[in-house]
């Protein structure tokens, strides 16, 4: 196929479909283990310097925050992140961690635009910039998920986001159109925040599924934080909920309120005083600091954080949740 | 026609929300289109089907969402599924409308969220494309939502985030995007506008109420096309006004 025209941004993590096959076959155990485990021993066992990760959903809604907060505790640095991210990618780049981006949206939602992101990446701290789509973020994570080694779409197309993308363009074999072709994203290190799950990693997500599906499939090393941790049976009572067979699962995190300040469908609303608090904060290097000396290096570990915020508050978002139509 | 006073975004959100056609499917953006699609379906398009690209559509919109993921814009919706998903059901020629908004604009409708300056060395990192660019070159038609200023309504835009008609005419179809789709109109904080269908160029079609033309042209940092006839939007009613102040943003985050 002839390539009509190329993106010019970096391929910050090609895919290696036998690699991952090989690793799906010798790094993924088939046997149920017991993979509970604190946020600690999580972040410290699966997440590591310069690996290419990614978070899901976003910011405020359904993210893992217990185990965003813990990577940045750790210190993990020189990061390659995909996303759409709001809060989480926020904290990361105010901290320092960040060092290519393949990124589709980075802000605040109705606020604006990030003033962390804005300063990581006008003073050159975040190296590259590899731009895409939503869409196209998560065809490449589909693509992976397919075991496959491009996806062709019919966005991108005719725009800078493609210019500055890794992305092609060919003639498509069949019908002679112009075609995107995206490659497979193949993810190091995935982290995806769930309602339930049983020690083993079986997942359920209730609500929206945004891609949560996709990343746990393209994902080499799987980290789930859950709100409640459930026995199998109740898994097997509505498998039609299940998103992420534990096949795929390396580490099984208890995070009850894993999402604060985002919210979680029908358990918890989102909370707006301490999302606030991060943006009027994060105007500033000082106050960004200030905020991440007290809500992350500040307690040891999401209990205390959860301390922090206090049961009252909890409570309140708890009142205030969406709720099902009974 | 009512006498009270209104803001500029309660007159545009007003504007915004007639272009939604009952019984149609649209994608909707966070911001000024959520409080159109509500007000849309609260008066002359109960049909209305919202999309929200992590996966919420045919929401029953009863409270502001806040962001297109959380669990207001599933609301006793029909499917809650995921991004794939909508995106795909936009590829594949389902949704009708998208609504946008972005930092610039330029007379092709073109609209830039990523970088004002150079990419790699940017004056200011902007948030990117976010599902837009997706919107753009998927749905059938567009609705760019955006402050009018010569900052906003520029010559070029600086980096081409979500396409409009690109160059000019044939310029989709060239590089690939679906036959048909594209910007329709621009619902902006001094005018509605549409494009001239033989050049795919930007044309005034109704200043809101106190704007002049030469108001309109003064902010706009390219040629607009102005045709003979020129309109003035109706302001908003006072059921409107009561809609957007006392039941979609009571807590007043937009209006």
């Amino acid at each position: 196929m002839e390539i009509l025209a190329q993106g010019k941004g970096e391929l910050i993590q090609p895919p290696d479909l036998e690699a991952f096959r090989e690793w799906n076959r010798t790094q993924k155990s088939r046997k149920l283990i017991d993979k509970l485990m604190t946020e600690q021993e999580a972040v410290s066992r699966f997440v590591y310097d310069g690996c290419y990760i990614g978070t899901e959903l976003y910011g405020t809604v359904r993210c893992p925050m217990s185990l965003t907060r813990e990577v940045i505790r750790q210190h993990k640095k020189d990061l390659r992140v995909c996303g759409q991210g709001v809060a989480e990618l926020d904290l990361w780049l105010a901290a320092g961690l960040v060092k290519k981006l393949d990124i589709t949206y980075i802000g605040l939602e109705v606020y604006g635009t990030s003033y962390a992101l804005r300063r990581a990446v006008e003073s050159g701290q975040v190296e590259t910039c590899v731009e895409w789509s939503n869409g196209a973020i998560s065809w490449r994570m589909k693509a992976a998920a397919m075991g496959v080694p491009f996806i062709p779409v019919r966005s991108m197309l005719g725009s800078d986001t493609f210019n500055y993308s890794a992305a092609k363009v060919v003639n498509d074999p069949f019908t002679g159109l112009p075609v995107c072709l995206l490659p497979a994203l193949i993810l190091d290190v995935g982290l995806i925040h769930v309602h339930r799950a049983d020690r083993f990693g079986n997942a359920q997500i209730e609500g929206i599924t945004g891609f949560a599906f996709e990343m746990a499939r393209a994902s080499k090393r799987l980290i789930i934080s859950a709100e409640e941790i459930v026995p199998t049976e109740e898994i097997r009572k509505y498998p039609d909920r299940t998103i992420i067979p534990y096949y795929l699962v390396d580490a099984v995190v208890h995070a009850p309120f894993g999402s604060h300040p985002g919210e979680m469908a029908y358990l918890y609303e989102r909370d707006d005083a301490v999302y606030r608090e991060w943006i009027e904060a994060s105007k500033t290097p000082a106050g960004a600091q200030a905020y991440l000396d007290k809500y992350v290096y500040g307690v040891k570990n999401h209990h205390e954080y959860l301390e922090l915020i206090g049961a009252e508050r909890l409570k309140q978002l708890v009142e205030q949740r969406e709720r099902r139509e009974t | 026609m009512s006498s009270q006073s209104y803001s500029k975004s309660e007159l545009m959100i007003c504007v915004a929300a007639r272009l939604f056609q009952d019984g149609t499917t649209a994608f909707i953006g966070t911001g000024i289109p959520m409080l159109a699609a509500m007000l849309a379906m609260k008066t002359h398009a109960p049909n209305l089907v919202p999309v929200f690209e992590f996966g919420g559509t045919g929401a029953i919109l009863e409270k502001l969402p806040r962001a297109v993921g959380e669990a207001r814009t599933f609301h006793k919706a029909i499917i809650a599924s995921g991004i794939c998903d909508t995106m795909e059901t936009a590829q594949r020629g389902f949704i009708d409308y998208g609504f946008l908004g972005g930092a610039q604009i330029d007379c092709y409708g073109n609209l830039n969220s990523t970088t004002i300056g150079d990419h790699d060395h940017p004056k200011a990192r902007l948030p990117g494309s976010g599902g837009g660019n997706d919107v753009g070159s998927l749905c059938w038609r567009t609705v760019a939502i955006m402050q009018h200023d010569k900052r906003r309504f520029v010559p070029n835009v600086d980096f081409i985030t979500t396409p409009g008609y690109l160059s000019g005419v044939g310029a989709r179809e060239r590089a690939g995007l679906p036959r048909g789709s594209g910007p329709v109109n621009v619902v902006s904080t001094l005018a509605l506008m549409d494009y001239d269908s033989a050049s795919f160029r930007m044309r005034l079609v109704a200043t809101h109420p106190g704007v002049t033309v030469d108001d309109v042209i003064a902010n706009t940092g390219f040629e607009l096309i102005i045709p003979d006839r020129v309109g003035t939007n109706e302001p908003p009613s006072a059921a409107e006004l009561r809609l957007l102040r006392e039941e979609i943003d009571p807590e007043r985050l937009y209006i």
